[in-house]
């Protein structure tokens, strides 16, 4: 057996995984797994500028392909910096790895230069961690890291490596043995008590609607979720993760639910007879008020994590198991079923509460959110993969641009991460270099993580950045508008000149200010080599409609102020 | 109201801490936390007693199932069960009738583990309304320092916990 130091062990185990790219930023206690990735050239290093953006990177990477994507840092402020990074990835069960160096575990405990108990800080937002202090370890904990970040309901895992371990060295080599981890069961077999139970609720219901999440994505289960909604004629209400689960255009699918959902979808759900959650996790915001959730609905719950059931939502009847292998045990023992009247009910609903097809309304001259992302969704053909940032425009988005397809819409939904957007883009594109990618984001958003412009730049990548310039903390506002009497307390936001932003980092910067440049910009953008920049300076004061307030009744939304329906009717702001 | 929950829980650094987390995050009190081995090796037993309703001890199994190194929970709130709670109390002797202390110890089922000049150690081993039955006795005498365990418990009749197969 060949002799082996833990940090050459460390990339042994990541070429064995399949790793190919990792994101990071060295010092100190992780310089051993520095020096000897030069000996690695099958694993290209992003060097990002700071550590948040590293595990962005890791995550968008990991959304966007469905593999595990790897995060490196140094221990004490390096580790701290990952923190949010792993947060947003716990919160959105995104397979990520973080490897971080550990002062030398002598030095453990003796508040050692750069030490930090990053395994105590990390505990509650990791699906696991492991601190490593000896050289024999770091393979077993690497391959159970991996092991855990991917299978059952997928999360962030931490693997903290003391530099003494990443120096010593051992006899080694791989061991291809898969894992098995005493206490983990990552998912178990459906039972047939479970399935009779829930066709039965299946077979009784004449209002279904069929919540789906990003378990759909997760279980790959999209195929088989199509099946299974025709062959009962069952629309299908989208949360913002599930989002590209199903295609926007598929008939069935009502679009998506909850706080700044379309209001036909929130009426259907709460009209519902049977509401069928497969994948999602009735978090609050597409819940609204849990007392008066679709009161009339029995509930169906399927979910890979048992935890999941009668969390938030009690279910009369639930299946804990992989989605897609509970859809194909499900039709293969449901006859067909015609809903007819329930969806003609729904589509009835749609009438002047649909958001009409603002492409064709009058140009103003005025420049909204809504239209900037309509035409991005039209010029690109609904092909490129999006990755948000969290505001206004992250809603917007989740309205206007209509996802087709599985992974191309990826945003901070749990955690709503400002800050996301740019890194985990730039993640998405090294995980699929063939894709159109473009960033939505805030001029707040993208000033938190912006430094990550220039990792773009030093990786010859091409991202498209268009920033929705509102001149605000555009979600803080509206809600300062909405429910602290337009008192706007640090909502309004100066920013650089972004265009010179590109420009300082040798990109090509547009600006926009009337709708009428967007196609024209858009389309030069595209065909620009390299990441480039769009500052679209829209209106400022624009509400995202509807909104069901935090904690109210689901169907109590917020509508779009007749007289002033902005972007819909083109008419003067007022 | 409190709950009594068993968790079997692999012998590694951290798990307490892990299975504290989990109960903290959730605000639920914890009334007593007693971690000891069993006869499976690498596995550790925890008895947990949480302030809590049945809804929220169920919720809290669910979680603690989500920690990697937890590999069987039972909730001993919904089976018949044996708990046992011990305390070691020093009782003041002086200022009192030693009779008085003596009655009580006989009285109690109590155990003298210890007499010194001042004070005399006791030990009340039983069910944990037992154990608060004897201190409340003793109070009036004068507690000078006392300890619990925590109570561990076991389910009544044959079934019994194993981890084994998780080996
Ligand atoms: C890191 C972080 N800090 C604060 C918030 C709270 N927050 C949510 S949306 C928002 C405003 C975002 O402003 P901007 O990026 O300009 O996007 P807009 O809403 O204007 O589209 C803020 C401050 C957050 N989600 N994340
Ligand atoms: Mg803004």
């Amino acid at each position: 057996m060949p002799k082996r130091t833990g940090a050459q062990i460390i990339w042994e185990c990541l070429v064995n995984e399949g790793v190919t790219t990792v994101f990071g930023y060295p010092g100190g206690a992780i310089l051993p797994a520095y020096d000897a990735i030069l000996d690695y050239p099958t694993i290209q290093h992003v060097l990002v500028r700071h550590e948040q953006g590293a595990a962005h990177m890791a995550d968008g990477y990991a959304r966007a392909s469905g593999q595990v994507g790897v995060a490196i840092a140094t221990s004490g402020p390096g580790a701290t910096n990952l923190v949010t990074g792993i947060a947003t990835a716990m919160m959105d069960s995104s397979p990520v790895v973080c490897i971080t160096g550990q002062v030398p575990s002598k030095l453990i405990g003796y508040d050692a230069f750069q030490e930090t108990d990053i395994t105590g800080i990390t505990l509650p937002i990791t699906k696991h961690n492991y601190l490593v202090t000896r050289v024999e370890d770091i393979m077993p904990t690497i391959k159970e890291a991996f092991h855990l970040a991917k299978s059952g309901r997928p999360g962030p895992v931490l693997v903290d490596i003391t530099k003494d371990a990443q120096q010593a060295s051992i006899e080694w080599e791989w061991d291809p043995k898969p894992v098995k981890i005493r206490g983990y069961r990552p998912s178990r077999p459906v039972t047939s008590a479970q399935l009779s139970k829930a066709t039965e609720l299946i077979r009784a219901s004449k209002r279904p609607v069929i919540l789906a999440g990003q378990g759909v994505i997760q279980s790959n289960g999209m195929k088989e979720l199509i099946a299974f909604a025709e062959l009962l004629n069952a629309p299908i209400a989208m949360t913002l993760l599930g989002l590209g689960g199903v295609p926007a255009s598929h008939r069935l699918n009502l679009g998506m639910m909850g706080m700044h959902g379309e209001a036909w979808v929130n009426h259907a759900i709460q009209g519902a007879d049977l509401l069928m959650a497969f994948g999602m996790r009735f978090d609050d915001r597409v819940t609204g008020n849990t007392k008066t959730y679709a009161p009339h609905a029995r509930k169906l719950h399927v979910d890979i994590d048992p935890s999941e059931i009668n969390k938030n939502v009690t279910a009369d009847a639930a299946i804990v198991g992989d989605l897609r292998e509970t859809l194909k045990d499900l039709i293969e023992v449901l006859e067909p079923a015609d809903h007819t009247p329930w969806l003609e009910h729904i589509e009835s609903m749609k009438g002047d509460a649909a958001v009409r097809d603002i492409q064709t309304l009058p140009d103003t001259g005025h420049l909204y959110a809504a239209h900037v992302i309509n035409d991005i969704w039209r010029i690109t053909e609904g092909k490129a993969i999006v990755v948000t940032d969290v505001g206004q425009h992250q809603m917007w988005e989740a309205q206007y641009y209509h996802h087709e397809t599985p992974r191309s819409l990826i945003t901070s939904g749990g955690l709503g991460t400002m800050g996301f957007a740019l890194p985990a883009a730039i993640g998405a594109k090294m995980a699929c270099p063939d894709a159109e990618v473009w960033v939505i984001v805030g001029d707040g958003g993208f000033q938190m993580t912006q430094a990550e412009l220039t990792t773009a730049a030093q990786e010859g990548i091409k991202i498209n950045v268009a920033i929705i310039n509102n001149g605000y903390l555009g979600m803080v506002r509206q809600w300062q508008e909405f429910f602290y009497e337009r008192r706007y307390s640090s909502t309004p936001l100066r920013s650089p000149d972004f265009v010179k932003i590109a420009d300082a980092h040798g990109l090509a910067g547009f600006r926009v200010e009337k709708r009428g440049d967007v196609e024209d910009v858009v389309q030069r953008a595209r065909s620009t080599d390299g990441t480039i920049l769009i500052d679209f300076r829209v209106e400022q004061e624009d509400s995202v409609y509807p909104m069901v307030p935090a904690g109210a009744d689901l169907d109590a939304m917020i509508r779009r102020p007749e007289p002033s329906v902005l972007a819909e009717t083109g008419a003067d702001p007022i | 109201m409190h709950h009594t929950l068993v968790a079997l829980v692999e012998d590694k650094p951290g798990v307490l801490n892990r299975v504290a987390n989990l109960v903290r995050r959730r605000a639920f009190n914890i009334e007593s936390l007693t971690v000891g081995r069993t006869a499976e090796p690498g596995v550790s037993r925890m008895t947990i007693v949480i302030d809590s309703d049945q809804a929220s001890a169920e919720r809290v199994t669910a979680y603690l199932y989500k920690l990697v190194n937890v590999l069987q929970v039972e909730d001993l709130g919904a089976v018949p069960a044996v708990a046992r709670d011990l305390a070691l109390v020093k009782v003041a002797v002086a200022g009192h009738d030693r009779a008085t202390l003596l009655r009580v110890v006989d009285e109690t089922r109590a155990h003298i583990v210890d007499t010194g000049e001042q004070t005399m150690t006791l030990e009340i081993t039983g069910e944990p309304p037992h154990v608060d039955a004897v201190i409340a006795r003793l109070e009036p005498l004068g507690i000078v320092e006392m300890v619990r365990t925590g109570q561990v418990a076991m389910r009544r009749g044959d079934t019994a916990l194993s981890a084994a197969q998780y080996s």
